[in-house]
């Protein structure tokens, strides 16, 4: 038996809505009659588009005057809930923006939020979240108790996005009311690093680099095999953290989950921290020069061998074709 | 609206630390609690030793100030904390009760934001999420709780007067956040290199204060942490299914070849 509704946080980048958004509303209309959405800006922009994947209704605050999201949507939906009613559900992307909304929410609310999930379980009423734990050895099946509102919050790529052929969402406004001192800090610049070729989150081959790599110069050879593939360029943690590459490379639990159809780690030990993000590629290529290492009981192919014996020379064969 | 006082004696800073399970020892799940093992070395989370030392650095440009932790464990654990009082912290609130094994990120907020609210900082710092449950939700939800401000995943933080400059984390670079003190602030891992603790940091750390607290001290009811308080139970716990190891192979100089095949194969090139 389904839900009757669930509540979808839509997020949009550079006029795009986040493939996250997509891939919760393909899960939230499989498990719900009615599936509406959420959106901190003008409704318009995003009706078409979320309709077209299945939601009926978009709650828009319009523009939030470059206040940061989480204290205006939270008061927002804390302030429709109170006059109409709560929803079975409500779920939010493991974003930026969808952690800060859920938070506040969940404190206004005094609700629980099942965090990291991959998964949701709806039997009745009753709704469970699975989440992996301990480098994604372990599932965790928590359900929801009590009467609170239930807030989950879903990681990236846990589920495929696809369009139901709906028509536009309508817009319905969602009234912010006075957040006083919660509402008080304003961004006043934004700035992108620029990155060339596919997207880390939505490339078919990604090449990543780590630790094994020795210094931040040696991340040039990750660079050009990327190029030679038509791959994104990612990093592990210990190489953000070091400062070899900017964070937004990050791949990894704390980084950006990604699934593309090759993975390819070169000198990545494979920290838990890094298989979450990665353990869903279709197949992994690992080089690491240390055969004990964890991400070879996980590779499909594993080079035990020193990157800077193997990688030059796989980017002259590449280049040689 | 909670109100925070100022002080005269320079910055005051609370830091938000967890003392976790050492990630270099294996986790597991105690079956008959459902909660994380805290068996075996307990230590400062690595996470939070980049607020510890965010909040040091912002002390000293203050030209002066102290730095509190506060800090959350069910079984009086203090090892952890006395590594964050050794890298140079003034003291610590420490909230030890047997009742809130199992509490949630919501549950562990409101203990937080009653601690840090005893301390009336300027500013108070934490991870973005902690190495063991990682939920990422307990900034904002002590911001909220506080009637605070707050800005998430932090690169680097300024004191400008009575307000704060942050560089905060996107999807795609960053972007510049003003907003007046006090605030809860989040810091990404890897911003700043913490220090670590000398000789004389860690003898001075034995005899720096770390008050102990229960829950009903902070006026909470047992209701509103642990399982009790969580609105969620555990149904299930299961290993997922494990990806095979595929062939591996010893570079003996023509290891990229195997590459190359393993690429044709897919026809990705």
């Amino acid at each position: 038996m389904a839900m009757d509704n669930v509540w979808v946080f839509a997020e949009a980048a550079d006029g795009q809505v986040k493939t996250i958004t997509l891939e919760m509303l393909a899960k939230a209309r499989e498990i719900a009659d009615e599936v509406s959405c959420f959106f901190a800006g003008d409704g318009d922009d995003v009706a078409e588009i979320l309709g077209e994947h299945g939601a009926s209704t978009v709650f828009a605050t319009g523009d939030l005057d470059n206040a940061l999201v989480g204290p205006p949507v939270a008061a927002a939906l804390a302030a429709k809930i109170e006059a109409d009613g709560a929803p079975d559900l409500i779920m939010f992307g493991t974003t930026y923006d969808g952690r800060d909304v859920a938070g506040r929410l969940s404190a206004k609310l005094g609700a629980p939020v099942i965090t990291n999930v991959v998964d949701l379980v709806v039997d009745g009423d009753a709704v469970a979240g699975v989440e992996p734990v301990f480098g994604g050895t372990t599932n965790v099946t928590t359900r929801f108790t009590g009467d609170a509102v239930k807030i989950v919050l879903i990681r990236p790529k846990s589920f495929a996005a696809e369009p139901a052929g709906g028509s536009a969402a309508d817009v319905e406004d969602l009234d912010v009311p006075d957040l006083g001192n919660t509402g008080t800090a304003t961004v006043t610049a934004r700035l992108v690093e620029e990155t060339s070729g596919p997207k880390l989150e939505e490339a078919a081959i990604v090449v990543s680099g780590g630790r094994g790599l020795g210094e931040a110069s040696k991340y040039e050879m990750v660079e050009r095999l990327a190029k030679l593939l038509k791959a994104a360029p990612g990093a592990s943690r210990a190489i953000v953290d070091a400062g070899w590459v900017p964070y937004s490379y990050q791949v990894g639990q704390t980084g950006k989950v990604v699934k593309p159809t090759v993975y390819v780690a070169c000198g990545i030990s494979g920290a838990t921290q890094h298989m979450v993000g990665m353990k869903g590629a279709k197949y992994i290529i690992a080089i690491n020069k240390d055969k004990e290492a964890p991400i070879f009981s996980i590779a499909d192919l594993g080079i035990v061998g020193d990157v800077h014996k193997v990688m030059p020379k796989l980017i002259e064969a590449l280049e040689g074709r | 609206m909670m109100r925070l006082a100022q002080h005269n004696s320079g910055m005051h800073v609370v830091v938000c630390v967890k003392q976790i399970p050492d990630p270099a020892e294996p986790g597991s799940l105690d079956p008959a609690t459902k909660t994380l093992k805290r068996t075996g070395n307990i230590i400062l989370d690595e996470s939070d030793s980049y607020g510890v030392e965010m909040a040091l650095q912002l002390v000293t440009n203050a030209g002066g100030g102290t730095v509190s932790l506060v800090s959350m464990a069910p079984g009086g654990e203090t090892k952890g904390l006395r590594t964050a009082l050794a890298m140079g912290a003034s003291d610590a609130i420490l909230v030890s009760d047997p009742a809130l094994s199992g509490t949630d990120a919501l549950g562990t907020a409101k203990v937080l934001a009653a601690a840090i609210a005893r301390k009336s900082p300027d500013l108070v710092l934490t991870a973005t999420e902690s190495s063991d449950g990682y939920t990422g939700t307990v900034p904002s939800q002590i911001a909220e709780l506080m009637g605070l401000p707050s800005v998430t995943f932090a690169k680097s933080i300024e004191i400008d007067g009575s307000s704060v400059n942050v560089r905060r984390q996107t999807e795609s670079g960053y972007e510049e956040v003003t907003c007046p003190l006090p605030a809860v602030v989040s810091v990404t891992a890897g911003v700043v290199e913490p220090r670590y603790p000398s000789f004389k940091g860690i003898m001075a750390a034995k005899s720096k204060p770390v008050e102990v607290l229960t829950v009903a001290d902070l006026g909470l009811s047992a209701s509103d942490v642990g399982w009790a308080g969580g609105g969620q139970e555990i149904v299930e716990i299961a290993a997922a299914e494990a990806r095979e190891a595929g062939r591996v192979v010893e570079d003996e100089g023509e290891g990229f070849a195997e590459i190359v095949t393993f690429l044709e194969n897919l026809k990705v090139i």
